[in-house]
């Protein structure tokens, strides 16, 4: 037993002394992307997209199709909330492109200098209701969100799916009290996949990525909110030539079939 | 009584080779660097309004209650664990500590996804629940279960070791005298372990304070009932970074606060001595 602990204790150990040397050493940064400079025609190396928890599914498909335009390029992809993902790359972390899930967190990165060239809208987003495929609370319109009694999911105010679902409560005289006024748009459809809820408020192409999982109930808004969600490549990436290609994919047809599919809509 | 005094104490082997000294403080920066790295990071100048806030106080609030009571829940529960873990022996002993020790090592999340399949309105037991009329999600109640799940091994560990050490010498002078069971460990066992129980009653304390994962997963998010001050900060960091490090900071403070009043160097209680050779042979 003794032996068997050694290696990977001092394995431990290695490593957290290269962490704290790294910490003392202070911003490393972004070194170890591998585009060469004076890069050929051809596109090459690795490029790393930071794009926005809600496009997971339809750009993990678009990295795909670009890997297999450009055998030479691997598409290194990091999804999470698209604030999280300012904050991630105005505090060094190496990425080529920002897709973000609204306006708001891409000002924010263009605000810290940090946006190459200006961010392009690629598609839009609205919100819709979901309830579990039995509807235990009857719900068939946006005001029988506010009967008594009726648990309520939706985001918190702070985050773009909440904001949006505020706004869209205003402008339908609508007033929900929820149980529950969840961090991200995942959490909301968690609670309504588990039976949890008897609603909730999330975005159409959360409602088309839960498939039989929920039943959607449509707002049927005049003037829905309209989530835009802009795409740019950040200015210190080395790597701005397949950047701008892979951009100029999500915004081209094949990318807006892709996106249209998953029920997004076209700017 | 034979315990050692303090003359003896004297003699205890202390020596520790430098290069572990070296090791250690790195181990020891790895902690302190980025905590010094958050504290830079506190606007002091709206300190005071940050942290003051309506939703914030609610969330303050909030968590103390619950990891009040989730230390409680704990202490209850717990202490028959560790009891029936350290002292009694049966089949399957070995598999139940490791399965009583699984929230130590699952995420927190799992351990939500647990509840909520076991607790929730669809789950295993939530639906007998939910016919008697009582509905734990989205309550606070939800937050102080899903604190008691990830806690609870911090008590039963601390505990559990304390019990092993202390020794069984004088449990068995006092049952010799004609001390019936319960007797016995309420006048010898409880005051013996004392120091291990609080320190575990502190840890879990301090666990159920941090606890942000499983409370999201199944008790939900909503000021003053189920947003404790880690989901506040989770949620403030979205558009108010200032105020998320004030918060965390505060979150720090009371943890630092809690645990500096009663959680002191894990010394053995005194009769724990007799114990030594074994613990060294084990």
């Amino acid at each position: 037993m003794r032996k068997m602990f050694r290696k990977p204790a001092a394995a431990a150990a290695a490593i957290l002394v290269a962490v704290s040397l790294a910490a003392c050493g202070g911003s490393a940064g972004s070194t170890g992307i591998s585009a060469a400079p004076g890069s050929t025609p051809a596109l090459s190396g690795t490029l790393t997209v930071f794009a926005a928890a809600s496009l997971k599914p339809t750009f993990t498909e678009l990295a795909a199709t670009f890997e297999k335009e450009n055998p030479a390029v691997k598409v290194s992809l990091n999804f999470d909330g698209s604030s999280t993902l300012v904050s991630q790359i105005t505090q060094g972390a190496p990425a080529d492109v920002f897709a973000s899930a609204d306006q708001a967190n891409m000002t924010k990165l263009s605000d810290a200098k940090l946006v190459s060239g200006s961010p392009a809208i690629f598609a839009t987003n609205v919100l819709t209701i979901v309830v579990p495929p039995n509807n235990p609370a009857n719900i068939t319109t946006f005001a029988d969100l506010a009967k008594p009694g009726v648990k309520v999911v939706v985001c918190a105010a702070q985050v773009p799916c909440g904001a949006a679902a505020k706004s869209d409560e205003a402008s339908a005289g609508v007033v929900v009290k929820p149980v529950s006024e969840e961090l991200n748009v995942t959490s909301v459809l968690g609670k309504v996949t588990s039976g949890e809820a008897d609603a909730g408020l999330v975005y159409v192409t959360d409602a088309t990525t839960a498939g039989d999982k929920v039943k959607t109930v449509p707002l049927k808004l005049e003037h829905p909110t309209v989530n835009k969600y802009p795409i740019a490549a950040v200015s210190t990436s080395k790597n701005q030539e397949p950047a701008k290609a892979f951009i100029a994919l999500v915004t081209g047809p094949s990318g807006q079939k892709v996106l249209g599919d998953a029920g997004f809509g076209t700017p | 009584m034979p315990g050692l005094g303090p003359r003896n104490r004297a003699w205890q082997y202390r020596a520790v080779p430098l290069w572990v000294y070296v090791v250690a403080a790195a181990g020891a920066l790895f902690i302190l660097v980025p905590l010094l790295g958050m504290v830079a990071k506190v606007n002091w100048a709206q300190f005071v309004p940050l942290i003051t806030s309506e939703s914030s106080l609610d969330a303050l609030l909030l968590s103390l209650k619950t990891a009040a009571a989730s230390t409680a829940l704990c202490i209850v529960f717990g202490v028959p664990l560790a009891l029936v873990l350290a002292r009694a022996q049966f089949a399957g002993q070995r598999i139940l500590r490791a399965l009583i020790l699984l929230p130590l090592v699952v995420p927190p999340v799992v351990g939500g996804l647990a509840l909520l399949y076991t607790f929730g309105r669809e789950g295993l037991l939530g639906k007998s629940l939910t016919v008697l009329g009582i509905d734990v999600a989205f309550s606070t109640t939800a937050v102080v279960m899903a604190q008691a799940f990830v806690a609870l091994p911090f008590l039963v560990l601390s505990l559990e070791g304390t019990l092993r050490t202390a020794g069984q010498k004088y449990e068995a002078v006092a049952a010799t005298l004609g001390a019936r069971p319960s007797t016995v460990l309420r006048r010898i066992t409880i005051p013996l372990v004392l120091p291990g129980l609080v320190s575990g009653a502190v840890l879990s304390f301090a666990r159920s304070l941090g606890e942000f994962g499983a409370t999201l997963t199944f008790a939900g998010s909503l000021q003053g009932v189920t947003r404790t001050l880690p989901l506040e900060i989770y949620l403030q960091r979205e558009t108010d970074p200032d105020a998320a490090v004030a918060l965390s900071f505060l979150l720090i403070a009371v943890a630092v606060v809690v645990v500096a009043l009663t959680y002191r160097t894990p010394r053995l209680p005194r009769p724990a001595a007799d114990a030594v050779p074994e613990t060294a042979a084990a």
